[in-house]
């Protein structure tokens, strides 16, 4: 772990109450945690935005596990990673959308009351309504968070994922793990 | 997280929200947002547009930096 690359995040923190920290976690969820296997992936040198965001494409990636009310539900359970994903066109009404993700690590209330919070479609739609985005990407992305295996996601779904949005002329995406 | 190098080798900037920076280093991704907030609540508040927002835009501004990896801290 190379803390050295992020030491810009150090001094500047502020710590605050309601901070997410491990060690606000549950014990099952420490062990889980302490006994993942981190996978990276090489993505350097890295791309970079070239055109303003005012002109971008941009696409959504939420690890909800969110889906349409027609699409099958994720299958995933602590013996079984789904590393499957779901398109949702960018005309989905965000309040339809089931959440897959059942967690207990992470408060569902908010995410319950409201999807923007781990999906902010609604909120992308009115950046390009006022100008500050170029334009909706016509496809977002949902998959399951808490992978151990992440083989098939490595090799399958995310590239596929990548061709999607390059095919959709996606210039950036942003991504919300839950 | 892992998703976001991934994309990054298809040649898509991407950037994502951390709300859980001690996890989110682990996998090395190119540019984070970390957002003081609760587990669950990346994008702030429910029914917080404004705040949601603020979050949003904050996290794409990241995506034109050119020294990666990128971090920021977006305290509410």
């Amino acid at each position: 772990l190379n803390r050295s690359r992020y030491r810009d995040i150090g001094a500047g923190v502020t710590i605050r109450a309601n901070v997410a920290k491990l060690s606000d976690l549950r014990l099952k969820h420490r062990a889980f945690i302490a006994a993942y296997p981190f996978h990276k992936v090489e993505w350097r040198p890295g791309t970079r935005l070239t055109i303003p965001l005012s002109q971008a494409r941009v696409a959504l990636v939420t690890t909800a596990g969110l889906y349409l009310p027609g699409q099958a539900p994720f299958r995933h359970s602590i013996r079984h990673d789904d590393c499957s994903y779901r398109e949702i066109p960018a005309n989905t009404a965000v309040a339809t959308l089931r959440i897959g993700q059942s967690s207990d690590a992470f408060d569902h209330a908010g995410i319950e009351a409201d999807r923007n919070l781990a999906f902010p479609l609604d909120r992308l739609r009115e950046a390009v309504a006022d100008g500050a985005i170029g334009s909706v990407a016509p496809h977002h992305f949902s998959i399951m968070g808490s992978i151990i295996a992440t083989g098939a996601l490595i090799d399958d779904s995310g590239p596929k994922i990548g061709r999607k949005m390059q095919d959709d002329g996606v210039d950036a995406a942003l991504l919300v793990p839950v | 997280v892992l998703l976001q190098s991934i994309l990054e080798r298809s040649g898509i900037p991407s950037v994502s929200i951390s709300v859980l920076m001690e996890i989110t280093r682990q996998v090395d991704p190119p540019r984070v947002l970390a957002v003081d907030r609760p587990l669950g609540f990346p994008l702030g508040e429910a029914r917080n547009p404004e705040m949601q927002r603020a979050i949003m835009m904050e996290a794409l501004g990241l995506l034109s930096r050119n020294n990666l990896p990128a971090t920021r801290n977006f305290s509410s």
